[in-house]
C-alpha cells in the first residue's frame, strides 16, 4: 500500500514532493470531479424514478422502494420495515398513508391493516435502475425521429463538407493558378463572416432555395467550411509534387491524382476534419433552431430545448434523453480523443 | 459500399478528363473549387450583400421587392438613447440591454477562462503522470453540446438539485438560483467557462509545451526563482499565444447563444438576454418578424467580428512567423 | 532515327530564363546522360521532355512528331523520380499497376507484365508490402519496375540514385546499365555525378546555367573536352589548371618559368593567355626542365596499387598527380614535375575554348559567347 501510495505521488523528477505537487494533485483531483462529477450525477440521476428525482437531499445511487404484491390489492405495495412499537422487527407493506400515521398490513395476513406512526417504520429500498425514463422515450416521445433527424443531417453534412473541402483544398494546394491568390484572401474572408451575423439573409436564401424546414435547409449552408479548407490545404502541402507527377507519367487524370491518391494520402487530416465536422453538426443549435420549425425535423438538440419548456416536471424524461444525446459525443471521445485534441489545437476551433 | 463511391468517383473522371483537355495546365483548379466557391457565393457573400440591403430596409415583408427603403431609420432607432449606460433610456431599450449584458458577459468570461485555462494548462505541463488523461478530462465538455450543458447544469441547480443540498449540508439557505438575476447571469458565466475552457487549455498547453527545455535549464543556471522564470520566462514566451488566445475568446464570446439560451432562456427577464438572442428573437421568434432591425444589429456585430477576426489572424501569422 | 530531338528548346519562370537554348539529339537505344552541377537545369530539361513542365519556346520532337503540346501521359514516356514518389498509400503490386489500369489494360496482361518485371527486379517477394515497409534500395527497384512494365519508348531517369549509400549506388548503377542492355530502350538519366555519368552513359550532355557546354561520348568528352568547365567538370580527379601566357611555342609561366608546347597540337598565339590543362595522370615526378615544374608536397596518399601525390605549385596553383604503384617522396619535398605535353590541353583563358587542333569525335558544343 505504501508503494502505491509512493508510486502515485511520485513526480516524474526526483526526489521529495514539494508543496506545488501537492498543490497540483489536489488541482487535478478537483478537476476530474468539477468536470466529469455533473455527467456522472446527470447519468445516475436518469436512472432514478420520479419519486426519487424528486427527493431532497438527493442520494447518489439510485434507490427505489420494494414492493411486494399481496392479494386483495391492485397495486404492489411498498414494503417498510418496523423498528419500534409493538411490531417492532417485521417487515410489513403501507396500504395507504394518512396524515402522521401508516396502515399497513403483515404479509402472511394481508386483510388484517395495522395502523403505526411514520416514525415507527423505515423504507426498504434496493438499488434499481429506472429504465422505463428510457423505454419512454421511445413508446412515448418520437425520439427516434429525432434521432434520425440528427444522424442524417450530421452523416450527410460531414461527407459533403469533406468531399467538397477537400476539392478546393486540393486546387488550392496542388495548382498554381492565376487567382489563387484571390480565392485564398476569400476563404479568409469567409472566415471573417460567421453564420451568427448573416441569420437574416441566410434564412432568405434558404427559403428561396425551397429549402426552409427541410433537413436540407441545415445541411447545405454549412457544407463548405474555411476552416475544413485550411487544415486539409495544410496537409495536403506536405504530399511531394513528385508523387503527383509520377502519377501524371501513370496516365492519371487530374481527378484520378485527386481522388486515388491525394485524397488517400491526406487520410489522417480527413479523419481529424471528420471528426470535427461531426462534432460541429451533431450539437449545433442556432441554425437548426431558425431553420426547423415542424416538429418532425427537429433535430435532438432542438428535441431537448423544447422538452425542457414542456416538460419542466418530468426530469425523468428528460434526463434520460440528455443521457442518449450526449452518449454518442462520449463514445466518439473515448476512442477517438488523441484525434480530436490534436485535431482542434491545429485548427484553432472553428 | 466502398465500391459504390468509387463507381461514382469514376463516373465523374469522364467529364472531368473532358475539361482537363479544353482548360490547359493549371486552369483545372477551377473546376475543383467550382462547388466550393458556390456555396461560399450562396451562403457567406451573398448573405453579406442580402444583409447591408434588408438593413436599409423596412417593413415586415420579407421578400426585397415588397420592402420600403428607409435609409438609416434601423440603425438610427437601434443608436437612438439619451444615455448609453443606461438601456431604460433608450428607444430599443431590449438592444442595449443585451449589448450591455454581452460586454459583462465576455469581460468576465473571457477574463476568468483565460486564467483558469493558463492555470490548467500550467498544471498540466508540469512533470505529472498520466497528462494525456487528465488533458482529456478538462477538454471532455468540450466535446457537449451546448444543450446538453445547460440541462446538465440546471439539473444541478434546479430547487431540489445538489448544489443547494450541498448549501443546506453546510448549514445555508437553498437558493432558487434561476429566478435570482445575479446568479442567473453568475451561473451563464461559470457554465459557458465550464463547458469551453478545455480547448483554450489546449491551446495554450500546446504553447507552453513549444518553450524550448534549454530555455529552462539556462534559467536554472541562472539560478532563477520558479516564480522569477515564470514572471520573466515563461510568460513573455508565452504571450503570443496568450493573445491568440483571448483574442479566439473574444470572438466566441461575442457570438454566444446557444448555452445561455438553453439554461436561462435569456431570463429571468432579460438578465441573460445576449446580443445574439436579441437578434434571433427580433428577426425569427417575434411578430412581426423584424428582419430590417435584426440585419441591421447584425451588421453591428459582424464589424466587431470581422475587427476581431482580423486581429487574430495577424496575432495567429505573427505567431507562426517568430 | 532520332528518337528524341530538341531544337532550340527553352524554358523561362517569369522573367528567370532557367534553359537558355538546348540543341539535344538522342538516338535510338541510346543511354544519354545530362550532366552538370547542381541548379544548372537538368531536372527542368527532363521535365520538359516529360511533359510535366511546359516549353517556353523550341520544338521537341519524340520520334517524328513534335510534341510541344502533347500531355505527359500521352508521351509513351516513363519516369524514374529522385524521391521514388511511389504511391505511399499502394502496396508495391498496386504501384505497378496504377499506370497500366489507367491505359485500360486488361487485368491479365497487367498480371504478366508486373510479374515479368518484378521477376527482372527481384522485387517479386515484396509485392505486397507497402514502400514505408522496403529499403531504399527495394524502394528504387519498384520505382524502377513502375516505368518497366510501362514499356516505354524512352525511360526518364532524375538523379534515381542520390538517395541510396555508396555501396548501393555502385551496384544500382551496373543493374541500371545491364536494365539498358536488356531492354534496349532508349533511357535519358540526370545526375550530378560525373563518375555515373561516365560508366553508364553512351552519350553525356555536360550542362551549366541552361545550356549544354558539350555532347559526346564519354571517352570523348575526356580525351578532348570542349572547354575549361568540361575538362573540369569530367574526370576524377579533378585537372590541374595552371595559367601563363603564350611566347612563341612557349607557355610562360608567372615565377619566369617556363613549358615547350607542341605546334602540332595546339594553336597558338604570341601573346595569347592561355590556361594549360594536364589530368593528373599526364604529370610526374621527373628531371626534364622544359616541360617541368616546381611544385612543393603538401600530402601523398599511398594506396599501395596508386598513389596521389598533392603539391602545390611556386605560383601557388595546386597540382594533384596520381602514378600508378607506389612512390618514393615525401611531404615537404620539393619536386620537379614533368608534363606530358603530347596529352595535356590547352584553352583559352578569356573564352574558356579548347586551342587544340584536330578535334576528335563527332562531339557538338555550345558556342563560345
Ligand atoms: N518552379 C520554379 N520556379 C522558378 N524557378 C525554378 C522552378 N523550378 C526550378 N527553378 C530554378 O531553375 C533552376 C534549375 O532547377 P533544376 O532543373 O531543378 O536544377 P537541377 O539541375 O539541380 O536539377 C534552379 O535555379 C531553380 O531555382
Ligand atoms: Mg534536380
Amino acid at each position: 500500500m505504501a508503494k502505491a501510495i509512493d508510486f502515485l505521488t511520485r513526480t516524474r523528477g526526483h526526489g521529495k514532493l514539494h508543496w506545488t505537487d501537492w498543490f497540483t494533485y489536489a488541482y487535478l483531483l478537483f478537476g476530474i470531479l468539477l468536470m466529469f462529477g455533473p455527467v456522472v450525477w446527470l447519468v445516475m440521476s436518469s436512472f432514478k424514478t420520479d419519486a426519487e428525482l424528486d427527493r431532497f437531499p438527493p442520494r447518489f445511487l439510485p434507490y427505489a422502494a420494494q414492493t411486494v404484491e399481496l392479494e386483495g390489492y391492485s397495486k404492489p405495495l411498498p414494503l417498510y420495515k418496523v423498528v419500534s412499537g409493538e411490531l417492532a422487527g417485521e417487515t410489513v407493506a403501507q396500504v395507504r398513508r394518512i396524515g402522521l400515521t401508516s396502515q399497513v398490513v403483515r404479509l402472511d395476513a394481508p386483510d388484517q391493516i395495522v395502523k403505526i406512526g411514520l416514525k415507527d417504520r423505515e423504507p426498504i429500498e434496493r438499488i434499481s435502475i429506472a429504465t422505463e425514463n428510457y423505454t419512454n422515450l421511445f413508446s412515448k416521445f418520437d425520439f427516434l425521429r429525432f434521432f434520425w433527424n440528427s444522424t442524417f443531417i450530421t452523416v450527410v453534412a460531414t461527407v459533403i463538407m469533406l468531399i467538397v473541402n477537400s476539392m478546393a483544398a486540393f486546387a488550392l494546394a496542388k495548382y498554381k493558378f492565376s487567382g489563387r491568390a484571390a480565392v485564398m484572401a476569400m476563404v479568409i474572408g469567409v472566415l471573417m463572416i460567421p453564420q451568427t451575423v448573416v441569420l437574416v439573409p441566410l434564412f432568405i436564401v434558404t427559403k428561396e432555395l425551397g429549402m426552409l424546414d427541410s433537413l436540407w435547409g441545415v445541411i447545405v449552408p454549412g457544407a463548405a467550411t474555411p476552416t475544413g479548407i485550411f487544415l486539409l490545404r495544410q496537409y495536403m502541402l506536405t504530399i511531394p509534387d513528385e508523387i503527383l507527377d509520377a502519377a501524371r507519367m501513370d496516365k492519371a487524370s487530374e481527378w484520378k491524382i485527386y481522388w486515388r491518391i491525394v485524397l488517400p494520402l491526406s487520410a489522417p487530416a480527413i479523419a481529424v476534419l471528420a471528426i470535427l465536422a461531426i462534432m460541429w453538426r451533431w450539437n449545433d443549435f442556432l441554425w437548426p433552431l431558425i431553420a426547423l420549425s415542424r416538429s418532425d425535423n427537429f433535430t435532438l438538440q432542438l428535441a431537448l430545448n423544447s422538452f425542457q419548456g414542456e416538460m419542466t416536471t418530468q426530469w425523468s424524461s428528460l434526463l434520460a434523453m440528455t443521457v442518449l444525446t450526449l452518449l454518442p459525443v462520449a463514445l466518439v471521445f473515448a476512442f477517438l480523443q488523441k484525434y480530436i485534441a490534436t485535431g482542434i489545437a491545429s485548427t484553432g476551433g472553428k | 459500399m466502398i465500391r459504390i463511391v468509387s463507381f461514382f468517383m469514376d463516373l465523374i473522371d469522364i467529364p472531368m478528363r473532358h475539361a482537363q483537355r479544353y482548360l490547359r495546365g493549371h486552369s483545372i483548379a477551377w473546376v475543383f473549387l467550382f462547388p466550393n466557391l458556390v456555396l461560399f457565393g450562396l451562403f457567406a457573400f451573398l448573405p453579406i450583400l442580402l444583409n447591408v440591403a434588408y438593413a436599409f430596409t423596412g417593413t415586415d415583408n420579407i421578400m426585397l421587392w415588397d420592402r420600403t427603403y428607409v435609409a438609416g431609420e434601423n440603425f438610427a432607432a437601434l443608436t437612438a438613447c439619451s444615455n448609453y449606460l443606461d438601456a431604460n433610456s433608450c428607444e430599443l431599450d431590449l438592444f442595449w440591454r443585451s449589448v450591455h449584458n454581452t460586454l459583462l458577459f465576455i469581460v468576465l468570461q473571457v477574463g476568468i477562462m483565460v486564467g483558469v485555462s493558463l492555470v490548467t494548462a500550467l498544471i498540466l505541463n508540469r512533470r505529472i503522470r498520466a497528462r494525456g488523461f487528465f488533458r482529456s478530462v478538462f477538454f471532455f465538455p468540450v466535446l457537449l453540446s451546448p444543450v446538453v450543458v445547460a440541462l446538465i447544469w440546471k439539473w444541478i441547480l434546479q430547487r431540489n438539485g445538489l448544489m443547494n443540498a450541498g448549501l443546506e449540508q453546510l448549514g445555508l439557505e437553498r437558493v432558487v438560483w434561476m429566478l435570482d438575476r445575479n446568479w442567473a447571469f453568475a451561473w451563464s458565466v461559470f457554465l459557458s467557462v465550464w463547458a469551453h475552457m478545455g480547448f483554450y487549455t489546449l491551446i495554450l498547453l500546446a504553447g507552453l509545451q513549444a518553450i524550448p527545455r534549454d530555455v529552462y535549464d539556462a534559467a536554472t543556471m541562472d539560478a532563477a526563482k520558479p516564480f522569477r522564470t515564470f514572471y520573466r520566462i515563461t510568460l513573455p514566451l508565452l504571450m503570443p499565444t496568450m493573445l491568440v488566445v483571448m483574442v479566439l475568446a473574444l470572438i466566441k464570446g461575442v457570438q454566444t447563444f446557444d448555452e445561455v439560451y438553453a439554461f436561462t432562456g435569456g431570463g429571468p427577464g432579460s438578465a441573460t438576454t445576449l446580443i445574439i438572442q436579441y437578434i434571433y428573437e427580433t428577426g425569427f421568434a417575434g411578430a412581426p418578424r423584424l428582419f430590417g432591425l435584426a440585419s441591421a444589429a447584425s451588421i453591428i456585430l459582424a464589424l466587431v467580428l470581422a475587427a476581431l477576426t482580423f486581429l487574430q489572424l495577424k496575432f495567429t501569422r505573427r505567431n507562426a512567423d517568430g | 532515327m532520332a528518337d528524341l530531338r530538341l531544337k532550340n528548346v527553352t524554358k523561362s519562370y517569369g522573367a528567370v530564363e532557367v534553359i537558355k537554348g538546348v540543341d539535344l539529339e538522342v538516338a535510338h537505344g541510346e543511354f544519354c546522360v545530362f550532366v552538370g552541377p547542381s541548379g544548372c537545369g537538368k531536372s527542368t530539361l527532363l521535365k520538359m521532355i516529360s511533359g510535366l513542365e511546359s516549353i517556353t519556346s523550341g520544338d521537341l520532337y519524340i520520334g517524328d512528331d513534335q510534341v510541344n503540346e502533347v500531355a505527359a501521359a500521352e508521351r509513351g514516356l516513363a519516369m524514374v523520380f529522385q524521391s521514388y514518389a511511389l504511391y505511399p498509400h499502394m502496396n508495391v503490386r498496386q504501384n505497378l499497376s496504377f499506370g497500366l489500369e489507367n491505359l485500360k489494360t486488361p487485368k491479365p496482361v497487367i498480371e504478366e507484365k508486373i510479374n515479368a518485371a518484378a521477376k527482372m527486379l527481384q522485387i517479386d517477394e515484396l509485392m505486397d508490402r507497402r514502400p514505408r515497409d522496403l529499403s531504399g534500395g527495394q524502394r528504387q527497384r519498384v520505382a524502377i519496375g513502375r516505368a518497366v512494365v510501362r514499356e516505354p519508348r524512352i525511360f526518364l531517369f532524375d538523379e534515381p540514385l542520390s538517395n541510396l549509400d555508396a555501396e548501393l549506388r555502385v551496384d544500382m548503377r551496373s543493374e541500371i546499365a545491364q536494365l539498358h542492355r536488356q531492354l534496349g530502350n532508349t533511357m535519358i538519366y540526370v545526375t550530378h555525378d560525373q563518375v555515373e555519368a561516365m560508366t553508364m552513359a553512351d552519350k553525356i550532355a555536360v550542362l551549366r546555367s541552361g545550356l549544354v557546354e558539350q555532347y559526346g561520348k564519354p571517352l570523348d568528352l575526356f580525351n578532348d573536352p570542349a572547354n575549361i568547365f568540361v575538362a573540369g567538370f569530367i574526370g576524377s580527379p579533378k585537372m590541374n589548371f595552371i595559367q601563363g601566357e603564350l611566347q612563341g611555342n612557349r607557355l610562360l609561366l608567372k615565377n619566369g618559368e617556363s613549358i615547350e608546347l607542341p605546334e602540332a597540337r595546339f594553336h597558338l598565339k604570341d601573346g595569347a593567355k592561355v590556361t594549360l590543362g594536364i589530368r593528373p595522370n599526364d604529370i610526374a615526378p621527373g628531371s626534364d626542365a622544359t616541360h617541368g615544374l616546381n611544385a612543393n608536397i603538401k600530402s601523398v596518399e599511398q594506396l599501395g596499387g596508386d598513389s596521389y601525390i598533392y603539391a602545390v605549385s611556386d605560383m601557388g596553383d595546386n597540382i594533384t598527380v596520381h602514378r600508378p604503384g607506389q612512390v618514393n617522396v615525401s611531404v615537404g619535398d620539393k619536386l620537379l614535375l614533368e608534363v606530358d605535353v603530347d596529352t595535356t590541353h590547352l584553352f583559352d583563358t578569356e573564352t574558356g575554348l579548347t586551342l587544340r587542333k584536330n578535334r576528335t569525335g563527332n562531339t557538338s558544343e555550345a558556342s563560345a559567347q
